[in-house]
């Protein structure tokens, strides 16, 4: 027999083991966020925002050009997927019975967990290999194949959230199932399809690895697609792994910003879904 | 008394039947090609890495080219990606080793223990923990982890290693901070968030009627998590963890920027090593032969063998589990 | 006899039956147990001796509180977020809600079968029988063998399952879970046995050996059972208390209420004119 006691001894250990668990969990996340609070908040200043890069080794200058580069070309990379994106999302919830959704929903799954270096690879063969030059077009690519099978998900998730009854209200009105879909399930999913967007925009806009050999990255500020293109994680790695403490500082602030940008957008999602979802 | 207008009526006739099934067959035959982009993502993806990377796969045999160990790019010419599929394994195995027991902690304490206030911040952690930015994990690595590590880990036991222990040295490397152990540190606190969310997820599909059960028989909280909750559980987890391993594979920047980016087998516990992700990122812009450029993009394409047959199998987990529909 | 004064309640007739019977001890005894899910009263009040060794029936149309009132006997709601118990239950004369009374040792005591059968879907049958053995600490096989033999004899179960112990539990129909459960909650051979509604899910020939085990049982168990059925109640019970909206309407020997309610809403709801 054993002892009540010794039960609840065990029982109490494990709730201690679970404890120190849960801390050891969080502890990297508290760390990473502390320091980079610390030593980029210091940082930060309005010449960060407003100058561009100065050459290596001389002090000053800013990530102008990399802040409205990750816009850029996150920006453009969210109006290349959404089509998919959503679309995807209507076939697999708005028609259950389908034969190709049973192929579709794992395959999408599969292609969100791939590494998103290699769909960086996937737009460097597609664009840069052909049109010979790096440019801020391939960059938005790669961050569309990043953002599509995120979109395609949350959309799924969402229109099978609203009641089945609103699309059977429709039909019954006469209403074809194309039109039912598009001004009755879609926009009574709208707060959740724009949470989808936004998430898989913050994904996307933190990726730095498959933007090294698709946007490539520029001192200078530019809007032209057809030119490389700079961007927020791409240019704080170039600096964190620069010899130069002053381009140690501003890689800090960066770490800052987008962070900042990433707990905006996941701010923003949740006020969009307000407790459903 | 002056009666109203009658007013018009706006719809002008019956939607014809051209506007219902043609609008119907349309509509769906767009959702058709917008939804088939991620089966010719998927597709593309494996076949335009196999074209790319086809010259040197060719050149040195699909399992040469795999097991080769020697890779140089400036003299020889020669291509064998051995070291970086041994690096990739290693680090991704090692860091799923150390994070499943900690997320698994988690994902118990907040779907059991925790008061609800206490889990739904938990659960905002780890959703925030699963979005901070690699290179943001990477600077953190480069310039507070490593440097930590080597004063209180590394040359602690490398000095100790060389006093009583000389055999050990080979195995322990050069502890300058970067290297192998420092990756595995960063990429297993990466991937944390993944098994923990779905851990999580599993925990609480758990029906009340099966607890109740446990507990009306006398079980104390840890015998019905060890009793109902656990079993039950079990598939879920599973697939969380290979949802991170997947992760941990790909990862790219955090493990570039501190894993010193050695190419030289054997690797030691804390000297220099490097993965497939990090050989891509660090080398292809570079590259000026035809052949290096080719080598890399295969690399890529063998990248993409293992990352697809561990998130397959995940996802066919989820699928008939029929958890983490919600999750991005 | 102060012990009984102090218990004496006017609206539940303690006093009274207790003077009719002296030789009836009380097991387990719930005062002003009131069960709150957040604003709303599950039960409101409730005073009821239970007896040692006799069965006790519930009776009261669905959704009047007997399930609520059953798990607030064993700490159960201590499960439910929503749900907050006020009120004492004496366990020998020991309030299971007193701080420092450990829920799990009543509920070893207390031991529960469920409204809806739920076995344990990973545990074989077997595995079920014996998951609250395997609690504290028993493994020797013979000792758990013979247990399980014995728990599902009781539970009339072990012909149509000896031969395949170690099946799967889900495997079994949702009448033979039922009994499974039964099965389960006697392995650990509790003092006072919960049953909520065992024998719904039944046809009448286990329905009827399940009453019959009560019948054997109640020589060492004291049972509490909840029924929707007036004929078993009269069948097994020695004691039986009427609910209606949250509240206990009245309570005596089972063979009184029947024949000579005291209240109008009894004698409605026995005689089939509501519910
Ligand atoms: N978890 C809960 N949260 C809120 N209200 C509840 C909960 N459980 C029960 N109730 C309510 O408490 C009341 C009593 O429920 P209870 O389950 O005790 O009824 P019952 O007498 O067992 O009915 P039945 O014969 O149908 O099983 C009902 O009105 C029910 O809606
Ligand atoms: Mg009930």
């Amino acid at each position: 027999m054993r002892s009540l006691q010794a039960r609840y001894a065990r029982d109490r250990l494990i709730l201690l083991v679970v404890v120190i668990g849960t801390i050891l969990a969080a502890l990297p996340l508290a760390l990473v966020l502390g320091y980079a609070l610390v030593n980029g908040f210091s940082s930060l200043n309005w010449d960060f925002f407003t100058k561009g890069p100065k050459p290596p080794g001389e002090l000053g200058g800013g990530m102008a050009p990399a802040i409205v580069g990750t816009l850029v070309i996150t920006g453009t990379g969210l109006l290349i997927a959404m089509p998919f994106g959503i679309g995807a999302g209507i076939l697999l919830a708005e028609y259950p019975d389908n034969r190709l959704n049973p192929t579709l929903r794992p395959l999408s799954d599969t292609l969100n967990g791939m590494p998103a270096i290699l769909k960086g690879l996937l737009a460097y063969v597609l664009v840069v290999k052909t049109q010979g030059s790096f440019s801020g077009l391939s960059g938005a690519l790669a961050m569309a194949f990043i953002m599509v099978p995120i979109i395609a998900k949350t959309t799924e998730s969402v229109l099978k959230l609203v009641p089945w009854h609103i699309r059977e209200a429709g039909l019954a009105l006469g209403l074809p199932r194309w039109r039912v879909i598009l001004s009755l399930v879609l926009p009574a999913a709208r707060g959740g399809v724009v949470t989808g967007l936004l998430l898989a925009t913050a994904r996307a806009a933190g990726e730095a690895a498959p933007l090294i050999f698709t946007a490539f990255g520029n001192t200078l500020l530019t809007l032209d697609l057809r030119q490389p293109m700079d961007a927020l994680p791409l240019r704080l790695y170039a600096y964190a792994i620069s010899p130069y403490e002053d381009w140690h500082r501003q890689a800090w602030a960066a770490a800052v910003v987008l962070l900042g940008l990433i707990v905006m957008t996941s701010l923003l999602a949740r006020w969009f879904t307000r407790g459903r979802l | 008394m002056q009666q109203a207008p009658v007013q018009p009526s706006r719809i002008k006739r019956p939607p014809s039947a051209l506007y219902r099934l043609l609008g119907d067959r349309i509509f769906f035959a767009v959702i058709l090609l917008l939804a088939l982009s991620i089966v010719a993502l998927t597709l593309g993806l494996g076949y335009y890495l196999y074209l790319g990377g086809s010259q040197t796969i060719q050149k040195e045999g699909f399992w040469g080219f795999l097991t080769g160990t020697t890779w140089d790019p400036a003299l020889k010419l020669e291509f064998g990606i051995w070291p970086y599929v041994v690096g990739t394994l290693i680090t991704s195995m090692a860091a799923l080793f150390l994070s499943v027991p900690v997320a698994l902690a988690a994902a118990i304490f907040a779907a059991e223990y925790a008061p609800r206030w206490l889990a739904g911040f938990i659960n905002y952690l780890v959703d925030l923990m699963a979005a901070v930015p690699s290179v943001v994990y990477g600077i953190w690595g480069i310039f507070v982890l490593a440097p930590f590590l080597r004063q209180v880990l590394y040359l602690p036991v490398f000095l100790w290693a060389s006093e009583n222990a000389p055999w050990l040295a080979p195995y322990l490397g050069n502890p300058s901070g970067y290297g192998m152990f420092t990756a595995v540190v960063v990429l297993s606190s990466m991937i944390i968030p993944f098994t923990a969310a779905l851990s999580r997820d599993v925990i609480q599909l758990v029906p009340a009627a099966q607890r109740e059960g446990a507990y009306a028989l006398g079980a104390t909280r840890w015998e019905v998590m060890q009793m109902v909750i656990l079993p039950y559980a079990r598939g879920g987890i599973f697939a969380g963890a290979m949802l991170a391993l997947g992760r941990a594979l790909g990862e790219t920047m955090a493990v570039a920027m501190v894993i010193g980016n050695g190419n030289i087998l054997p690797y030691t516990l804390f000297g220099p090593a490097s993965t497939m992700p990090a050989v891509i990122a660090l080398e292809l812009k570079e590259a000026v032969e035809d052949l290096h450029y080719s080598a890399i993009i295969g690399v890529g394409f063998y990248l993409f063998l293992i990352a697809f047959i561990v998130n397959a199998v995940a996802s066919y987990l989820l699928h008939k589990l029929k958890v983490g529909e919600q999750r991005a | 006899m102060s012990e009984f004064e102090a218990s004496a309640n006017p609206q539940t007739g303690h006093t009274e039956i207790l003077t009719l019977d002296p030789s009836l001890k009380t097991r387990l005894e719930a005062r002003r147990v009131t069960v709150m899910y957040g604003q709303k009263a599950g039960v409101k009040d409730v005073d009821m001796p239970i007896y040692t060794h006799k069965v006790t029936a519930l009776i009261g149309p669905s959704g009047c509180g007997k399930t609520t009132f059953l798990r607030a006997l064993n700490r159960m709601h201590d499960l439910t977020p929503s749900a907050r118990v006020t009120g004492e239950v004496l366990l020998d004369g020991v309030n299971v809600y007193a701080p420092g009374v450990d829920p799990v040792e009543v509920r070893r005591k207390i031991g529960m079968v469920f409204q809806k059968p739920n076995p344990f879907p990973t545990l074989s049958i077997y595995g079920n029988v014996v998951a609250g053995l395997r609690l504290v600490g028993i493994r020797k096989k013979s000792l758990l063998d013979e247990a399980v033999e014995r728990a599902l004899t009781q539970a009339a179960l072990w012909d149509e399952v000896k031969d395949r112990l170690h099946a799967p539990s889900m495997s079994l129909s949702g009448g033979q879970q039922q009994r499974l459960c039964i099965a389960r909650a006697l392995a650990v051979e509790p003092e006072v046995l919960l049953m909520d509604e065992p024998t719904s899910a039944l046809d009448p020939i286990s329905t009827q050996s399940i009453e019959d085990l009560l019948t054997e049982l109640k020589n060492h168990v004291t049972i509490v059972i909840v029924t929707h059925n007036m004929q078993q109640a009269g069948r097994v019970s020695d004691f039986t208390g009427f609910f209606l909206n949250g509240d206990l309407v009245e309570f005596g020997p089972t063979n009184l209420l029947f024949t000579t309610p005291k209240d109008k809403r009894t004698e409605a709801y026995i005689t089939g004119r509501f519910g």
